[in-house]
């Protein structure tokens, strides 16, 4: 067993466990976007990132491929923390605006607004989905291509992969892409409507009426009297 | 004991008895005697043409019929790249500069046979006018301090007779007959050595940690994926001594139990790849690599991994995967390389350079080591000192010199007549350091201070010409291309910090524009996996801090102080000194410029796109920019 203490309490782990694990157990919640407990760290997305202390020097690392270790001070929630996280959504929110996953995210961590230029990536390369396919379906037909701003994840040289078996088990784990918002594409980002929100729009209409942008001329982030659906 | 590889018979060496017997042997022996005309012959010696002008050296001996009396030495890089094609003939150390083919006919008649000077090649001193006959006179190499780079003139990096013959690999077997491994280790451990790579971790600490892991097979790796635009010493050192290296190998290996060795080499440095080919295969065969090395049962080999030059796979863990087969991308540490490294074993990873020392303090001792440098970092270090400077080239200095002793006194100071703005030192992740700081002692722990890293210690050297907004958004893209685009922080951060540059220096840019800048600095800096991401955001950051004033005139008074941001500046001709001699005119490629003959000549605006063709051709200083 390993002793450390994490947010002030003192914890007991498994050597081997990750700062990720033993948070989540302790029921403190940590966004992570390229982690999934089926396949291995992988430590991409930076949302994890917790604040440890190695002597006088604090460090921020992602609690989802940190090892735990005997006598380490981990803070998960610090200023700084905090502070990097809310950057970092900002920096997936301008590439990848019509996901709802990260507008959720968005939302809660109180980002107001997006000061980059928008660009419809679409894409967080958290590489769930390359992990999925070669650890879990055992396929290995698609992985990443290029480095830096040129990244993208694709088949071997862009050709039909023959190791492909079209299970969809990587459109099934991605965490962009596929939870989308259904509004427009919109000219301004940051909507966060869907959860900042209570009442929800069901309450009020039929439909969900939350337009990406559009926040406000729907009229359901004015907090009213719940009225009558119509 | 002589076995026959091949056609060749090879003598394997196997006692240090045996070595000092064949080295005499090397010594003695008519070649060795020989006075030599030594021709830097590195890539950059050979891009300047040496391979000619040492081909118009042997067939000038061979017309005279000197073959028994003068010898060529095509050695590796000698560190003068502003001299080169350049030779030194010994036993004088006579030093030519700048040579063509056609000069070596004339040397050897000249010097060689009648010991008379050619005053025409000799190497003039920029500043003074001075002219210098021997290559020891020369300031900038007499303010060197030339513990690794001395030997690439002395030896033919091809040759390991040569190396024999300078006492190489006797170190070596010393360490193998009297001392234990821990031995070696606490002799490292006490010299001070630091990790040459750039961030500095004690070697012998490292040893030590790879040396206690338990398990059966360990790794040691050489790490020559050199990447920094500008830094060229450990290529140098690759390339002019391999075996001074592969010997460093071989006693981290004594030391650490590794029974087998890499040398990560980037496939861009043919030459280094080839040299350090033929330097293992020569080991090989004298036994000096392989199994049971001199009868002592202790085994190691060395292999070459050739990299695809990504600027990434410099991070020790991104090599690993490299090397493994594996996409370059970095991993979590702890577990170190030095417990879980290639293939999940022990690994331990030093630079070349950190690895050339390492039979040098052995041979000379920790306490000669630890006497030389500051008291936190010791030894001698190489630097490159590239871009507006008078001697550009390779210069080894103690650690603790300052960059004022470093740019002035070894590099001559900055050409054509223009103001030192300030160095970027450590590569693209190092940091702009001005002219106020030139004091500043160089060692690991004052760079860091001043915002700026070791690196693998790059020097280059900026002039007033120079815009710091434009230098700092040439290394953000550069970084931005060679993330290897695993973190958030570093793949978007960067790209998005080039964005904000990118605006700033084409006159888009806003108020709020440093506070954003800054801000995802810190994100990028603090939250990124590798070396890579947490030192990329240095120029920025260290150029605000000493060159805000030129952030803001870019931002609010939309103008480039050293008039380089294309969109914020713009070029008229000066109506007095105007000659109407139409040159600009003729060599405008946009046919910007129109006047006639002997009239003042006028720039089209519209049609202008900047190129500054104009500025370099006019030679009555006609041409303006604002």
């Amino acid at each position: 067993m390993v002793k450390l203490r994490i947010n002030g309490l003192d914890v007991e782990a498994d050597s081997g466990q990750t700062l990720l694990e033993v948070a989540r157990f302790m029921g403190i919640e940590i966004p992570a976007l390229c982690f999934h407990e089926g396949l291995s760290p992988w430590g991409g997305c930076r949302l994890c990132l917790v604040e440890i202390s190695e002597g006088n020097r604090d460090r921020l690392v992602t609690s989802c491929t940190y090892p735990v270790q005997e006598g380490l001070e981990v803070k998960t929630h610090s200023e700084r923390v905090i502070r990097t996280r809310k950057v970092i959504v900002e920096l997936l929110l301008s590439s990848c605006p019509s996901s709802k996953t990260i507008q959720d995210l968005a939302a809660k961590l109180g980002v107001q607004k997006v000061r980059f230029t928008i660009e419809h990536d679409d894409c967080i390369y958290c590489g769930l989905c390359v992990r999925m396919c070669s650890e879990q379906m055992n396929a290995k037909a698609i992985g990443f291509v290029n480095r830096g701003g040129k990244t993208k994840i694709a088949t071997a040289f862009d050709r039909k992969s023959d190791d492909c078996r079209r299970c969809g088990a990587c459109m099934y784990i991605c965490p962009a892409c596929q939870l989308r918002c259904q509004g427009p594409e919109p000219p301004q980002v940051v909507c966060g409507g869907c959860l900042s929100l209570e009442p929800t729009c069901l309450d009020f209409y039929p439909d969900l009426m939350c337009f990406m942008g559009t926040k406000g001329e729907c009229g359901t982030c004015i907090r009213e009297e719940p009225r009558k659906k119509v | 004991m002589k076995t026959m590889i091949g056609e060749e018979e090879t003598e394997k060496i196997r006692t240090s008895g045996e070595l000092e017997i064949f080295r005499m042997r090397l010594v003695d022996s008519a070649s060795s005697r020989t006075p030599r005309i030594v021709i830097s012959s590195g890539t950059c010696g050979q891009a300047r043409g040496s391979t000619e002008v040492v081909e118009s050296f042997q067939r000038a001996i061979k017309k005279h019929d000197l073959q028994n009396k003068i010898a060529t030495r095509v050695s590796g890089c000698g560190g003068f790249c502003e001299t080169e094609p350049n030779a030194v003939i010994y036993p004088e150390g006579v030093f030519y500069q700048k040579l063509s083919p056609d000069d070596a006919e004339e040397i050897i008649s000249e010097t060689v046979l009648n010991g008379r000077i050619v005053d025409r090649l000799l190497y003039v001193d920029p500043n003074t006018g001075q002219k210098f006959v021997h290559e020891s006179e020369i300031p900038f190499y007499k303010k060197q301090m030339r513990l690794l780079l001395a030997s690439n003139l002395l030896i033919e990096p091809t040759s390991i007779q040569d190396y024999l013959s300078i006492g190489g690999y006797r170190t070596f077997f010393k360490v193998l007959r009297d001392l234990t491994p821990e031995q070696v280790i606490e002799e490292i451990k006490r010299s001070g050595l630091r990790g040459r790579g750039g961030a500095g971790f004690p070697t012998g600490m490292k040893w030590d940690l790879c040396r206690r892991a338990r398990d059966s097979i360990k790794y040691v790796i050489c790490n020559a994926d050199e990447g920094d635009p500008g830094a060229y010493m450990d290529r140098s050192l690759l390339e002019g001594n391999p075996h001074s290296v592969i010997e460093g190998m071989m006693i981290g290996a004594y030391a650490i139990g590794a029974s087998e060795g890499f040398i990560y080499v980037r496939s861009e440095y043919p030459l280094a790849v080839k040299h350090s080919k033929i330097a293992i295969e020569d080991a090989r065969k004298h036994g000096l690599l392989g199994e049971d090395i001199a009868a002592s049962g202790f085994r190691f080999d060395i292999r070459i991994a050739i990299g695809a030059g990504a600027f990434v796979c410099g991070e020790e863990t991104a090599l690993i995967a490299s090397i493994e087969g594996k996409r370059g991308t970095p991993r979590q540490r702890p577990p170190f390389p030095v417990e879980k490294g290639l293939w999940g074993r022990p690994t331990n990873i030093n630079n070349v350079e950190t690895w050339a020392n390492v039979p040098l303090i052995l041979a000379r001792g920790a306490d000669w080591y630890s006497k030389i440098g500051t008291e936190r970092s010791k030894g001698t270090k190489i630097f490159s000192l590239v871009g507006k400077i008078k001697n550009t080239g390779l210069c080894e200095v103690p650690m603790g010199t300052t960059l004022r002793e470093m740019i002035y006194d070894i590099g001559g100071g900055v050409p054509d007549g223009k103001k030192f703005k300030a160095v970027q030192i450590g590569g693209p992740s190092g940091g702009c350091i001005p002219s106020e700081l030139l004091d500043l002692p160089i060692d690991y722990e004052s760079l860091t201070g001043a915002g700026s890293i070791m690196g693998s210690g790059g020097i280059i050297v900026l002039d007033e010409k120079t815009c710091v907004v434009d230098l700092v958004l040439y290394y953000i893209s550069f970084l931005e291309d060679e993330s290897c685009g695993k973190c958030v922080s570093c793949r978007e951060g960067l790209h998005r910090m080039r964005e904000i540059l990118v605006d700033i220096s084409e006159g888009r840019g806003k108020a709020e524009d440093i506070k954003v800048l800054e801000e995802v600095a810190t994100v990028v800096k603090d939250a990124s996996f590798c070396g890579l991401g947490q030192t990329a955001p240095n120029p920025v950051v260290s150029t605000l801090r000493y060159f805000r004033d030129e952030y803001l005139a870019h931002i609010r008074d939309r103008k480039c102080p050293a008039k380089v941001c294309r969109a914020l500046i713009q070029y008229s001709i000066v109506e007095g000194n105007c000659t109407g001699c139409g040159a600009c005119r003729n060599i405008c490629p946009q046919k910007a410029i129109s006047g006639e003959p002997k009239q003042i000549h006028l720039i089209d605006r519209a049609l202008c796109i900047k190129c500054g063709v104009c500025l370099d051709t006019c030679k009555f200083d006609a041409i303006e920019v604002s």
